[in-house]
């Protein structure tokens, strides 16, 4: 827990109301001075947001508080949320709601990738959802067993091919394998990989490319393909090149924020969802099944600002 | 990895060069624009706080503003600043004499722990060393699989053990080590966030158990503002001895790698770049905070350029330089000059990447010296024009220096591609030629020799030739002279 949260909880007696989303800034300088500026980007800049995202921000926010003549600091952050919750892109409908469907799980190592396939494994099985995995990282020592072993928790098969066999291959035999067994949501897990690696990104485009073609054809429904890149919440400025660069090579569909349950504030996932315009459709906030929820801009925006 | 910082900061020198001297306004709008690229490349924002306040307070010092060249003093305090925040100089970890030596790594999930124990381990055995393997992480599905398939291909054991508590694996694993002959065990813990209690008191019990003479952090090079919290976390309740940044390979900038050495005071002591077993180095302070000034090593090259060139280059040389009009005495001259700045190699060092080409052994320091023989066997007519050298005249040469044709050819061709640099770094540059070279202030410059007091004279309030002047414009070379350059050199 930091101070600022020790603190606004200390705060919070005495100003109940407002003690939760409206934090520290409104009792630390209900007067609106330069002060409350330092401090609001300063924190921003903390939550990873950027140092050009936070100038824009919070240039905004002086212009349009001055402008409105906003009386104290509880209005501005009032009027900082709800600019803050218009930034992210939303999705048209949950991925994860799509039927049948078939989702591939893309970023660069150590991001929780294979994590994140065996959690939604089992909460789609649990959803009713007819479950099929497919490992396509056949390049990481162990990855094939670590979703094997997801796989058996979740109590839903798997495909898999030796390591080093063709990612792509095994693609397409995962989408071939659910379209005999009539499994109606697959979730496909890849090889992490640099996105400043040419030919490892190439490798990782022939999956995605191969999968749509065949996912395509699939009878008697086509399945429809999602891209989603899995972000460590720990991750800085970088995180915006790696998006921009799956993004170019893939044409993501959403991101997934994991390790949220940190101390990181995963403020580059609002650069990169306004920027690339890519929903964020889950976050994962702690080990267990059911910490893995679904997105929402509002609660996102309070935790950023904890 | 670094070099995205290292632009914006050489921009920001190129326009602190231009101008003779320095304002306090101007001081202040450098360091607005340091702050900016240091939080942009992820440095704490307080570490960047205080790096910017004790930089100012360095660089406002009336020696420096009254100098004459404050800017080179502000690039030269930076970079002290920078070298001093990444830690002075590089530490080596010692062995003591107990057998097994216990290395332990820890670190947030992600981080690269497994892959970077594999690497450390191939390291030590290429250093002689007879590492053992431990798979503590019984958490993650099929960690220790990773770990067994990574140690399968190195050609090291890994001790598995009963695979569920890591404290006894730990212990067993330090038996195994005794039992084996082998003299260090390196123990791969568990990912774990810092502010898990449960899992932070286990690897506190862990290192209780086994007494690991080094605990090493793994730190991604891409991890934002957070990392600080992460590792003040760590070194309070683990109490790790060094860190290793792994995924520099990246285009991450790593300013994580400026916060942690200035937040614990914990050294960084290997870098781990990509996915060979060999890719674990050593990290050295003084060279990283020259790159992260990227030109920090140019500048001074050039520097030192200049001390050589005042005093050996003739006037009808340079402007002989200057109109592209190469020939092949000038390519002996700038060979012996080359020798001066201490050769090829720290030329090359100097340059981004140059390092790395060097030590993957794509340059050959050697081929200087096999052009100068070639050179020799020329007429002095050759020489000093080389449009001259036909068929029969390159047999000749080369049956002279007793090589082949095909060499004097390339030469020939190298000698062709040299002149094609030379005119681009001169398009829109023309004070290559400028006579009168500004001196250098500032600590590193060596006083001597009455054509540097000429220098002096001439030079006052002239203002700092930028490296835009030698075709070094902001960004460096532009890619057709680095290729032309890549190629000259293989």
């Amino acid at each position: 827990m930091s101070w600022l949260n020790r603190l606004s909880e200390g705060l919070s007696r005495t100003r109940k109301q407002l003690s939760e989303s409206l934090n520290v800034y409104f009792e630390l300088s209900p007067e609106v001075d330069e002060d409350f500026w330092d401090n609001l980007e300063e924190t921003l800049i903390a939550a990873d947001f950027g140092v050009m995202a936070t100038t824009r921000i919070v240039g905004e926010l002086q212009d349009e508080s001055t402008r409105k003549a906003l009386p104290d600091g509880a209005a501005v952050m009032k009027l900082f949320y709800e600019k803050m919750a218009k930034l992210f892109a939303t999705a048209k409908e949950d991925c994860f709601d799509i039927n049948p469907v078939c989702i591939l799980f893309v970023g660069i190592n150590g991001s929780g990738k294979t994590t994140t396939v065996g959690k939604l494994a089992k909460d789609g099985s649990q959803n009713g959802r007819k479950v099929l995995v497919g490992s396509a990282d056949t390049f990481r020592a162990a990855a094939i067993e670590q979703l094997d072993i997801w796989a058996e928790r979740a109590q839903v098969p798997v495909i898999k091919r030796e390591r080093g066999a063709d990612p792509a291959s095994v693609a397409f035999e995962v989408i071939e394998a659910a379209e005999k067994s009539g499994a109606n949501q697959v979730l496909i897990d890849t090889a992490g990989r640099l996105h400043t690696s040419d030919d490892l990104m190439r490798e990782l485009a022939k999956v995605v490319n191969v999968t749509r073609k065949r996912a395509a054809s699939v009878e008697p429904t086509p399945f429809e393909v999602k891209t989603l890149l899995v972000l460590d919440a720990t991750t800085g400025q970088n995180g915006l090149a790696q998006a921009r660069a799956f993004n170019a090579s893939l044409e993501l569909d959403g991101v997934i924020v994991t390790k949220l349950d940190g101390t990181a504030k995963g403020g580059i996932a609002v650069a990169i969802s306004e920027e690339l315009a890519l929903p964020i459709v889950r976050i994962g906030v702690g080990e267990h099944i059911d910490d893995l929820r679904p997105f929402d801009p509002q609660e996102f925006v309070n935790a950023l600002m904890a | 990895m670094f070099d995205n910082l290292s632009n914006r900061l050489q921009s920001i020198f190129s326009g602190l060069r231009s101008k003779g001297r320095l304002s306090e306004a101007d001081i202040d709008a450098a360091m607005r624009e340091i702050r900016l690229a240091l939080l942009e490349a992820d440095v704490n924002f307080k570490v960047v706080k205080d790096f910017i306040a004790s930089t100012k307070e360095k660089a406002l010092t009336s020696e420096v503003l009254e100098s004459l060249t404050p800017a080179q003093n502000v690039i030269a305090i930076v970079l002290e600043e920078l070298t001093n925040l990444l830690g002075s100089e590089a530490v080596k970890l010692q062995f003591s004499p107990r057998i097994p030596n216990v290395w332990m790594l820890v670190g947030l999930q992600g981080s690269g722990k497994t892959t970077a124990a594999a690497k450390l381990a191939y390291r030590l055995k290429k250093q002689g060393h007879n590492p053992l393997l431990a798979a503590a992480d019984v958490y993650r599905p099929a960690a220790a699989d990773q770990l067994e398939a990574l140690g399968k291909e190195i050609g090291i054991r890994v001790f598995r053990g009963c695979g569920k508590d890591p404290i006894k694996i730990a212990q067993d694993a330090t038996q195994d080590a005794i039992d084996n002959l082998r003299d260090v065990v390196i123990i791969d813990t568990a990912g774990r966030l810092h502010v898990d209690e449960e899992m932070m008191a286990e690897a506190e019990a862990i290192r209780d158990a086994v007494q690991p003479e080094c605990i090493l952090m793994v730190v991604d090079a891409m991890t934002g503002q957070d990392i600080v919290g992460v590792v003040e976390a760590f070194a309070e309740r683990v109490d790790f001895d060094g860190v290793i940044m792994s995924k520099l390979d990246g285009d991450a900038r790593g300013g994580g790698a400026l916060s942690i050495r200035s937040v614990t005071g914990k050294p960084i002591l290997y870098s781990s770049e990509g996915e060979k077993p060999s890719s674990l180095e050593e990290f050295y302070p003084d060279r990283m905070a020259k790159r992260i000034l990227g030109m920090g090593d140019v500048v001074s090259l050039i520097e030192k350029a200049q001390e050589v060139a005042d005093l050996e280059i003739a006037e009808e040389e340079e402007e002989r330089l200057a109109r592209a009009e190469l020939n092949f005495d000038d390519f002996i001259t700038i060979n012996k000059q080359m020798k001066k700045l201490g050769g090829m190699g720290s030329l090359l060092k100097a340059l981004p990447g140059g390092e790395k080409a060097l030590a993957d052994g794509q340059v050959d320091e050697g081929a200087l010296d096999r052009m100068i023989i070639i050179i020799n066997s020329m007429t002095a007519a050759e020489r000093a024009k080389p449009s001259v050298i036909n068929g029969s005249r390159r047999a000749r040469i080369a049956r002279g220096a007793g090589v082949e044709v095909a060499a004097v050819n390339q030469l020939i061709k190298q000698y062709e591609t040299m002149r094609k640099i030379l005119k681009q770094m001169n398009l829109g540059a023309d004070s290559v030629v400028k006579k009168s070279r500004p001196r250098k202030g500032g600590k590193k410059s060596k006083r001597k020799g009455s054509g540097r007091q000429q220098g002096l004279s001439k030079g006052m309030g002239r203002g700092m030739p930028d490296l835009s002047s030698l075709g070094l414009s902001k960004k460096g070379m532009s890619p057709s002279q680095l290729k032309n350059l890549e190629d000259l050199l293989k």
